[in-house]
């Protein structure tokens, strides 16, 4: 009961903190848009489709690649921003009260994941202007999978903050980590094809099975149009495969975030 | 009287350096309880200790009763912290960061509103309740940490360096409520600090330095330690003076770097013989009554507030950081 509690307030800190911050809402527009308008429109403009005649645009392919982008940076910075809780001291009100620190990762996590949740849905407004269409089922699936691929990347979050104890070194770890992790995977351009120095790592990469589980209830394939699942090993994954990876890598991420925030002094 | 704190032969290392040398006291409850010593003596860790932030290499440590390394949630039930460093969440506002601690210390719903009005009443910012903590001057943070500290009625308060860095004004009005709730609330008080003045307000004093209680007592009792009243004398020839005080008077006089002083059980009779003896011409004299200042340099043979002077003392500042990355400070 009492973890419940801890949990519950950890979580409505961190909402209410992202409810406070609109302007953090506005802003998130402003990079998913950029690589939507330009990058999307720009390259769009000079491929063909993709999958033929009745294929998708590079626009369309690309869209549920930027909600990937989305989810994952602002999963990845909620696990992440207990740096800046240590930063500006807060941390230590959270360490120093009588709750388990078990119930502080968690709802971190929690917290993390609801508002990457949040962003990435908020993304959906782009979809009039992309040329998709999502049904209101769609959304309903869309939703859990963001939640369960933020969840995975925010307790990722967690654990590499709590072994970071500085600003300075909090950048070094972003460039090296974030930026390979979302562009070693298939956000911005499809698998199949790939040589397999660059084939291998994507599918390594824990960050492609969520963005290829989001391409493929958005993009839900009928009947002529390609299939978008990576393929492992000649089997090409599946929207439940895809989550399976996700819950697999989550659960393993969470418990080492947990272990490692215990033992944090 | 029944004790509040036990501490017993508690040790803490970071790597090679003893941040707490074994050290041993106890406090009573109700008591003002002083925890005086220069930077990186070991104050700061002792606290973390207390409250749990850090484990002891050994020794034990009781709180309320309760164990610091087997019972941490009963003993952080039972204290509220004030620390060196700010620790409230700048972007909410004072009545969001004190509902969240009511919450997770498990104040009774029923009476959350009331103490959050009480507590913020008490530092005057009831008023400004509904803004961010971001736009707060530092004493307005630092009283929002003590009206925060007391909302779930701890039976320890634990003060470290409450008022540094805070102007003089500031100071007073903090200590002022903070002696005002002791008369309310008879609660412990466990209070660091490096400014001397502050310290005096203490009902005890332990002196810490290089992690080890140097002295523990009363501040009276402690002056008293001393000796008499400090005499300081600049000469146009101090060495010669010296000479002269310690052949005449048998006193043995130190130099510092205004001059040199020394102890005398009653000054005010002592310095008119003195400046008629002298042969050297005297350009200043002056006198004062023991400070819990003198009472550390004669400790510890350093002054207190000795930072630059004090190259051990930083010296061990910088190992303590490198070596736990946390010694001095909780990271």
């Amino acid at each position: 009961m009492r973890n419940l509690r801890a949990i519950y307030i950890i979580w409505y800190r961190d909402l209410l903190r992202f409810w406070r911050d609109r302007a953090r809402l506005v802003a998130s527009f402003a990079q998913p848009f950029l690589f939507l308008v330009i990058i999307g429109t720009g390259l769009s403009a000079g491929m063909m489709l993709l999958g033929g005649e009745s294929g998708y645009s590079y626009i369309q392919f690309m869209f549920p690649g930027i909600i990937g982008m989305v989810v994952f940076f602002t999963a990845i910075m909620g696990g992440v921003s207990i740096v800046w809780d240590r930063e500006f001291g807060f941390l230590k009100e959270v360490l120093v009260a009588p709750i388990s620190r078990t119930a502080v990762a968690i709802g971190k996590a929690l917290g993390g994941a609801t508002i990457a949740c949040v962003q990435g849905a908020v993304m959906l407004v782009f979809v009039p202007f992309v040329g998709v269409s999502i049904s209101v089922a769609q959304v309903f699936l869309l939703i859990p999978l963001m939640f369960v691929f933020a969840f995975s990347m925010t307790s990722l979050g967690i654990l590499i903050a709590s072994r970071i104890k500085t600003m300075e070194s909090f950048q070094v770890v972003m460039q090296l980590l974030l930026f390979p992790l979302f562009f070693l995977s298939p956000a911005l351009f499809p698998t199949d094809r790939l040589p397999s120095w660059l084939g291998v790592p994507v599918r390594l990469n824990p960050v492609s099975y969520g963005v290829d589980s989001l391409r493929q209830s958005v993009l839900a394939p009928s009947e002529g149009m390609p299939a978008l699942g990576i393929t492992v090993f000649g089997h090409t994954m599946s929207i439940a495969e895809d989550v399976a990876v996700l819950v697999v890598f989550g659960a393993v991420m969470a418990s080492l975030a947990v272990w490692s925030f215990r033992n944090q002094e | 009287m029944k004790k509040i704190i036990e501490v017993d032969h508690l040790v803490k290392r970071f790597g090679p350096l003893v941040a707490v040398d074994g050290i041993s006291f106890e406090v009573q409850e109700g008591e003002i309880f002083g925890f005086l010593g220069p930077n990186g003596a070991g104050k700061t860790t002792t606290i973390n200790i207390l409250c749990t932030l850090t484990k002891p290499t050994s020794g034990t440590a009781r709180l309320n009763g309760f164990d610091v390394t087997r019972q941490q949630n009963q003993v952080r039930q039972s204290l509220g912290l004030v620390f060196q460093d700010p620790s409230l969440d700048i972007r909410l506002t004072a009545l969001q960061n004190l509902r969240f601690h009511a919450f997770v210390y498990s104040v009774p719903r029923s009476v959350v509103k009331q103490r959050i009005e009480e507590v913020l009443r008490m530092v005057e910012l009831w008023d400004r309740r509904h803004e961010e903590v971001r736009v707060y001057s530092g004493g307005m943070r630092r009283r929002l940490e003590i009206a925060r500290g007391l909302l779930h009625h701890p039976r320890v308060l634990f003060l470290d360096e409450p008022t540094l860095g805070l102007d003089p004004q500031t100071r007073n009005h903090i200590w002022s409520y903070i002696l005002e709730l002791r008369e309310r609330e008879n609660i412990t008080i466990f209070l660091t600090t490096h400014y001397m003045d502050e310290a005096e307000v203490a009902d005890r004093i332990a002196i810490i330095d290089y992690g080890k209680i140097v002295a523990l007592d009363t501040a009276d009792a402690l002056k008293r330690e001393v000796g008499g009243d400090v005499i300081t004398l600049r000469t146009l020839d101090d060495d010669r003076a010296m000479e002269e005080i310690h052949q005449r008077h048998g006193i043995d006089a130190k130099q510092d770097r205004e001059g040199f002083y020394f102890e005398v059980a009653d000054g005010e009779q002592f310095i008119p013989s003195l400046v008629s003896t002298l042969s050297t011409e005297i350009r200043s004299v002056s006198m004062r009554r023991p400070t819990l200042e003198d009472v550390f340099l004669k400790l510890t043979g350093r002054e207190i507030r000795d930072e630059a002077g004090g190259e051990a003392v930083m010296k061990r500042q910088w190992t303590m950081r490198q070596a736990g990355g946390r010694g001095g400070r909780f990271r």
